[in-house]
């Protein structure tokens, strides 16, 4: 089975959500006089007081630069940093903290594989294979990368369901395909993928797998060892951590082999103008001064998560999809776009004689925040003719009364418009 | 708290059912593209041109919001038999308009107002000024994509 299709278990203890939503503070506001509705975790989630906490504890006590100083805040933050970055090897485990490096987020991630992998193997003969579903961040960056080494971009499409139609993924892999690059679970329609086999086949092609797990490590537990692809890529601040910190998982011998992206302080061992050396793994990677509070907050995110449980996370998110799912069925002229079977907590829609942008303007009025627009993926709007979306996301601090909220707010959308 | 009907006004419904001069232009000897990257909302603005540089006809095309297509149907009706100059006063004092300044009052701007709600809602004001700044482009025959950046 696919590990982040995660099927909802009735034997775990379900989360006390309530409890949960007493960790973060921001969901405790009015909006234009309504209690907030936050449904746009799938951009960016909120953070609970441990994290905040956290980043604060640091800021105020032991801050100082990382890997330099032999004085005691210099230690503390370098312990705190490197901490994080066994919490988060543990969180998604990884065989070595070495295959762990920090970034800005995914795009940076995966900007990194293909600057740093994909340039220096590439010919133009080569291939690199995407889907129709990715997020610009899985296909700019390759689009870069096929123009300075003259390979070809090729795209996997998916049905009208928002399944990956896997007899055309075959027909695309071939000995010519370098790299694969998919998302595990697609921040439009929710789509779970079958990674797992994918990354399989892929490797009987002799192609290396890029996986972009934004959307899938809030999801679900994730096991890089089980999964077996080479990168892996996420944000902190989808997984209720902070902006600007993210993780590129990395093969051990594959990052090693591997030119440096960025040159600069930390990622060298010896710098002469003769000729530098490089430092060890992760290092290599991670020039000049990191974002520290940045990891240490998630760290403490990912410490948030585990124990609230990955498992119970996915099972009450799946419960409020459901939930969303049957009401949509009553309101007439609403389209679903992404019915996968198994999908994550993510509902994009239109409605039928009302654009995104109004429909946004007007649920923000009811104190409800959803994503509206294209959501980064422009061939998903593409595929289904539409200018944008409107696309709620469930995280594990809503609730059903919340679902209930969203629902008054598209009848009363829907009575402005006479639809 | 904002009204929501002071954002909708029955103007709005009314020409975002059915948007004035709306579809292909065959006389038309200028045409500009807007487009706002953030929403993906995209209008193309023909025009035809008298010789004196008068706006002798004009019509749209595209999708977007019920803000930008009455606003983009609106400024076709406002610009039509306006010369380059008079349709840059309005371009100004709709800009103006949309940002809650004083538009000053030597302009007729009766449907404009209708629009005006928007600047009580930040993220929708570029909206609003789509097709006006496509339309500018057109006017000067800048050759670039219009955009509300």
């Amino acid at each position: 089975m696919n590990q982040a299709q995660a099927t909802p278990d009735a034997t775990l203890c379900p989360l006390d959500v309530e409890s949960v939503r007493k960790d973060f503070p921001a969901l405790h506001q009015k909006v234009n006089g309504r209690p907030l509705v936050y449904l746009d975790s799938g951009a960016s989630s909120q953070k609970p007081e441990q994290v905040i906490d956290a980043v604060q504890a640091y800021e105020r006590r032991d801050h100082a630069n990382v890997h330099r100083g032999v004085h005691t805040l210099s230690q503390r933050a370098t312990d705190a940093f490197e901490g994080a970055r066994e919490k988060v090897r543990s969180f998604v485990n990884a065989r070595s903290v070495r295959e762990i490096v920090f970034t800005r987020g995914t795009t940076e991630a995966i900007n990194l594989v293909a600057q740093s992998y994909g340039r220096s193997r590439l010919a133009s003969s080569d291939e690199v294979l995407v889907t129709e579903m990715e997020h610009h961040a899985n296909i700019v960056p390759w689009q870069l990368l096929c123009g300075q080494t003259g390979a070809t971009l090729k795209v996997v499409p998916f049905d009208d369901n928002g399944e990956l139609i896997m007899a055309r993924f075959k027909e695309l892999l071939s000995s010519q395909t370098r790299i694969v690059a998919l998302t595990h679970v697609s921040n439009t329609l929710g789509t779970v993928n079958p990674v797992h086999q994918i990354i399989r086949m892929a490797h009987e092609a002799g192609a290396v797998v890029l996986i972009d797990g934004a959307q899938a490590v809030p999801h679900s537990a994730i096991d890089l060892m089980a999964l077996d692809c080479d990168f892996y890529a996420f944000s902190g601040h989808k997984l209720y951590g902070p902006t600007g910190i993210g993780v590129l998982y990395g093969r051990e011998a594959l990052l090693d082999a591997m030119p440096p992206w960025q040159g600069g302080g930390d990622m060298i061992k010896s710098v002469r103008f003769s000729g530098s050396t490089y430092n060890d793994l992760p290092y290599k990677f991670e020039a000049g001064t990191p974002h520290i509070a940045g990891a240490i907050g998630l760290g403490e995110a990912v410490d948030y998560v585990s124990k609230l449980g990955m498992d119970r996370i996915a099972a009450h998110v799946h419960k409020l999809l459901d939930y969303a799912t049957a009401q949509t069925e009553r309101v007439s002229g609403m389209r679903v776009f992404g019915n996968a079977p198994g999908k994550a907590g993510i509902l994009s829609f239109e409605l039928q004689g009302i654009h995104a942008h109004d429909l946004g303007t007007i649920l923000d009025h009811e104190g409800v925040a959803i994503r509206t627009g294209h959501h980064c993926a422009m061939p998903v709007m593409e595929h289904y003719a539409v200018p944008a979306t409107a696309r709620a996301t469930f995280a594990l601090y809503n609730t059903r009364a919340e679902i209930d909220s969203l629902f008054a707010a598209i009848d009363k959308a829907r009575e402005i418009f006479h639809t | 708290m904002s009204d929501l009907r002071d954002l909708y006004q029955a103007v709005i419904f009314d020409h975002n059912r059915s948007p004035r001069n709306y579809g292909e232009l065959a006389s038309a000897n200028r045409r500009a593209e807007g487009f706002n990257p953030l929403c993906g909302d995209h209008v193309v603005v023909l025009l035809q041109m008298s010789d004196d540089g008068v706006v002798e006809d004009v019509r749209f095309e595209g999708r977007g919001c019920a803000i930008s297509t009455a606003s983009a149907s609106i400024m076709t009706e406002t610009v039509k038999g306006l010369t380059v100059k008079q349709a840059d006063q309005y371009f100004d004092a709709f800009h103006r308009l949309a940002l809650g300044e004083d538009p000053g009052d030597d302009l007729e701007l009766a449907k404009l107002e209708a629009l005006s709600g928007v600047r009580e809602y930040p993220s929708r004001v570029k909206c609003a000024t789509l097709a006006w700044h496509t339309v500018r482009s057109a006017l000067h025959d800048t050759g670039d994509t219009a955009t509300t950046e």
